[in-house]
């Protein structure tokens, strides 16, 4: 029998702001020793009352409307009741039935398949603190408590696992784009959890939904997919019945594991938070975040096609990260003269994606900025260092931080385009090389190569080959 | 006169006149709370080596010119707000010895007026309850007669006002809890519109009702200690931002031309005999100063008691869900895994009164029970509301009893809850409604204090404290003072 799998996901992404959701404590998780960044506020002192950070509220707007989602004039917040050690309020300040954004969609491709994908809200809450565990004891890091996060969930429009990581790729592009959240699943940054069923192909009626958590990387979100999607269809054709759980995913033995049952599930007993007012999102408000929606990934990708012409396929690889893309037009606006944007795209996705991938650092970070690349670029067109000498000033660049003209002048690697001293070279070689100057002259043409070859062995590559073959076709013609 | 029997106002004059320091007069305070504390136990907590050094440093602010109604005035504030350096138990065991890493907005606004705070005076736990009997030390006694509840749950302020062991206080109220425990102690206390004064460190009971307000001997007083505190505060969301208004200004200018209205409603069987003959009386005076006296309908009174028990301890069990007995006050450090923690810290740290009002919210909140009863609660509060707002039309502002009866005795109620609910039928409507009331004196029945309330609009402080000063400087039941 065929199946169906349907699975809708729920992504958390820790928010970026300057401070946290409630309170003035640095929303800063990295570099900070264990509870450093904690006020009366997100350690649920009593007495305490929270304060919506309006920032975090924009970056949730800004992400809704990113997605397409509907932004209603009326949200609020309510309270999420559960006892945790992580939770110090003894509940979470969350959002229920009215959320900051509805109803929207994300185009995604999936194996050259267009498919939307439905997003049902996003919504804002806190996060909670970070319990370790070690030693026998749990310890707690009140960091991260408040630290504002949001939610954002599917419909059930996804099939498989290739969906899913089609679909969680395009939305931490956009998180990223947005500059809302780093979108690292490592750091925890962001998180997913995937509600995933599945039915015999034709049935009307979706099979019983089981819950995966502890996806922590994209990786483990594809294989967790597909290893519980083939687990429920082994059920299913075992005669047996999907039992509504939520399972965790192994990651050292690749497999999901039953973490609890969702019968007699706990009541959150959800009601309005009573400290905080509704939130209104005015037409006014709206339009002032709405102004700040930057170019998206798709419309990036269609203008860096259209109007720069380069490649479809290039265009798509420079715009997944938005500090590609933008370094590639800082680049481009950088190039005087002829150097056309798909050379300057060859260069980024060539060889200087060769030297980031070996040194491990990202763009940002790259010692040859834009106009650097540009200005190595403008050699090479200009005549003045051939492709292959500029391959290794890039290296050098790159390894030391110096401009293309300072590493081509100090290291004499201009190229010699001089026609004195390239004839001077040529003679002595056509001396050195008897019988192919005379096979040449007997017309077999090929030769040539060869010869040019023997004059850039002699200028370590930096003559100028096309001027080399003209001198040595002139000089071979005048000596027959 | 004794220095302890001052108002805040002749206080204030004394010491802007040099006639004493703020010293003398927090010495004499301290003095009357070590002569008759053992007997009335308003408060958990004197911080004596404290307020004195405070009056010291107040001495100081005036000599060098500083003036402010405040400054230098004996002050005694209820155990649900917080302090930093001073204990904040909320009169449990859970929060035994808990010292704050915070002022309340309210606390640091009188210290930078230059207030001396004595200590904390005695709540019911968390300010579930109408006596005083169930917080966890001790029970306050009705300064006029010893054997009855001062009221509650701000019973420790107001005892402590009527007897003297304070110049005047700071109490809360989320149904009742200044004006009741003001109307059986025979003081004044005003209850804030919600949103005038920050809620920000005063420990929640029910977030949504919640307001801080004065217990002072009289009505000017608690104009004076509401000025300080009112205002607008960025740290709570809930605050309104507006300009607080001079109170104490207009506070002589009459009931001349004022309608006082009469909710039919509230004038039902079970009510005292004397409450109502006082309230009677009352009216006749106003009447005699000017006011005009019309009956107005508040048809959704009967509701009022069961809306406020669902949704202040639906609210109360969230707010309370962070005492787990992990991070501070009570723990059971016996458990053997999380859940028992949690369950050994709560049932020992809480006393049967929260205990039973956190289930009763648990309940209202729960699946399948959200509907029927916290929905249809907030809908019926907006109802309520509705009918003050009517009501609000037709006069300038309401005048109710604060209680049914007069101060009962101690053990008397404590062991029918429902019966005890009961006596905040007057007040809690106002909290729901959100709108601001004050409770003063108004006669005596059999030695106790018989209370009443005035009632008005949102914001509209300084117009009921007119109306209570008119009533007050007619009569002179604000200057009995108890035998103790």
């Amino acid at each position: 029998m065929e199946y169906v799998a349907t699975i809708g996901m729920e992504v958390h992404a820790q928010i970026l702001t300057q401070t946290k959701m409630f309170c003035g404590c640095p929303n800063e998780l990295t570099s900070a020793a264990p509870n450093t960044h904690t006020c009366p506020v997100c350690l649920g002192m009593p007495g305490v009352l929270p304060v919506i950070n309006r920032v975090a509220v924009e970056a949730t707007v800004l992400t809704g409307m990113a997605l397409n989602c509907t932004i209603p004039s009326f949200s609020k917040f309510d309270r999420k009741n559960y006892h945790y050690p992580d939770l110090p309020k003894g509940y979470q300040i969350s959002q229920y039935d009215l959320p900051l954004c509805t109803s929207g969609h994300l185009d995604v491709t999936v194996e050259g398949d267009a498919r939307r994908i439905g997003i049902r809200r996003v919504h804002l809450e806190e996060d909670t603190a970070r319990l370790v565990h070690q030693g026998g004891v749990s310890l707690v890091d009140f960091n991260r408590s408040g630290v504002p996060l949001m939610e954002i969930v599917t419909e059930a429009d996804l099939h498989s696992a290739e969906d899913a990581y089609a679909y969680l790729s395009k939305l931490r592009q956009i998180l990223r784009y947005l500059g809302v959240s780093t979108g690292n699943m490592e750091d925890g940054a962001m998180r997913c959890e995937a509600n995933i069923s599945v039915r015999p192909e034709g049935a009307e009626v979706l099979g019983t939904k089981v819950e995966v958590k502890n996806l922590n990387s994209f990786r483990s979100v594809r294989m967790a997919i597909a290893y519980e999607i083939e687990r429920q269809i082994a059920v299913l054709e075992q005669g047996g019945r999907v039992q509504q759980v939520t399972m965790g995913w192994d990651e050292t033995n690749h497999r999901t594991l039953f973490q609890r049952s969702k019968e007699g599930a706990e009541d959150y007993r959800y009601f309005p938070e009573p400290d905080l007012p509704p939130i209104e999102v005015d037409e006014e408000w709206r339009a002032g975040i709405r102004c700040r929606l930057p170019e998206l990934p798709d419309e990036k990708e269609e203008r860096f096609t259209q109007s720069y012409g380069i490649r479809e396929a290039d265009a798509a690889l420079l715009t997944q990260d938005l500090q590609v893309a933008n370094y590639f037009e800082a680049a481009c606006a950088a190039c005087e003269g002829p150097t056309s944007p798909q050379t300057v795209a060859n260069w980024v996705l060539g060889d200087l994606y060769r030297l980031l991938g070996a040194s491990g650092s990202d763009i940002q970070a790259c010692p040859v900025r834009p106009e650097g690349l540009a200005s190595l670029l403008a050699l090479v067109e200009s005549g003045k260092i051939n492709g292959t000498t500029a391959k290794d000033v890039l290296n050098e660049m790159f390894a030391s931080g110096r401009s293309a003209e300072e590493i081509v002048k100090n290291k004499g690697l201009a190229q010699i385009s001089d026609e004195d001293t390239l004839t001077e070279i040529v003679l002595s070689v056509l001396d050195q090389n008897p019988g192919p100057a005379q096979q040449y002259r007997e017309g077999k043409l090929q030769v040539l190569g060869f010869l040019v070859g023997q004059v850039m062995r002699q200028t370590r590559g930096q003559a100028n080959a096309q001027a080399v073959a003209e001198i040595i076709k002139t000089e071979l013609a005048r000596q027959s | 006169m004794e220095l302890h029997e001052l108002t805040i106002r002749q206080a204030h004059e004394l010491l802007v006149g040099r006639e004493i320091s703020s010293v003398d007069l927090t010495a004499a305070v301290l003095a009357r709370i070590r002569a008759v504390e053992d007997r009335v136990k308003a408060y958990i907590h004197v911080s004596a080596d404290s307020a004195l050094a405070s009056a010291a440093e107040a001495d100081r602010r005036r000599a060098a010119g500083e003036d402010h109604p405040l400054l230098g005035i004996p002050l005694a504030i209820k155990d649900v707000i917080v302090t930093q350096g001073i204990p904040t138990t909320c009169g449990s065991k859970m929060l035994q010895g808990f010292m704050p890493p915070y002022d309340s907005m309210v606390v640091s606004r009188l210290r930078r007026a230059g207030a001396v705070i004595l200590g904390k005076t005695n709540t019911d736990e968390f300010a579930m309850g109408s006596t005083t009997e169930n917080s966890r030390f001790h029970t306050t006694h009705n300064p006029w007669d010893l054997s009855r509840v001062p009221g509650g749950s701000s019973g420790g302020s107001a005892a402590a006002v009527a007897s003297d062991e304070c110049i005047g206080s700071l109490g809360s109220d989320t149904g009742g809890s200044i004006r009741q425990p003001a109307g059986f102690c025979g003081v004044a206390g005003l209850k804030p519109t919600y949103g005038r004064v920050s809620r920000n460190g005063l420990v929640a009971f029910a977030s949504s009702l919640d307001q801080i307000g004065p217990i002072c001997k009289q009505v000017a007083d608690c104009a004076m200690l509401f000025e300080t505190i009112a205002g607008y505060d960025s740290k709570d969301s809930t605050s309104v931002d507006l300009p607080v208004p001079d109170c104490l200004g207009g506070i002589a200018d009459g009931v001349r031309g004022l309608r006082l209205g009469v909710p039919k409603e509230y004038f039902v069987d079970g009510m005292q005999p004397e409450v109502n003959q006082a309230i009677q009386k009352a009216l006749k005076v106003w009447e005699s100063l000017g006011a005009e006296i019309v009956e107005v309908s508040m048809p959704h009174t009967e509701y009022c008691l069961s809306v406020y028990y669902l949704l202040a301890t639906a609210e109360a069990s969230a707010n309370l869900a962070r005492f787990d007995g992990i991070r501070y006050g009570y723990s059971d450090h016996h458990a053997e895994s999380l859940w028992d923690g949690y369950t050994a810290s709560r049932t020992e740290g809480f006393g049967a009164e929260v205990k039973r009002r956190i289930m009763l919210g648990t309940y209202a909140l729960s699946a399948g029970y959200y509907d029927a009863y916290y929905l249809k609660a907030q809908k019926v509060r907006t109802l309520i509301k509705q009918d003050y707002d009517r009501a609000l039309e037709q006069c300038d502002a309401l005048i109710t009893p604060t209680s049914p009866t007069t101060a009962y005795g101690i053990g008397e109620k404590v062991n029918d809850p429902l019966e005890m609910y009961l006596s905040d039928i007057y007040t809690l409507s106002l909290n729901l409604a959100g709108l601001c009331g004050i409770a003063i004196p108004c006669g005596f029945a059999a030695g106790l204090p018989i209370g009443l309330q005035i009632q008005g609009n949102a914001f509209a402080e300084a117009e009921i404290m007119r109306v209570a000063y008119a009533y007050e400087q007619a009569t002179e039941w604000h200057l009995a003072h108890p035998t103790l």
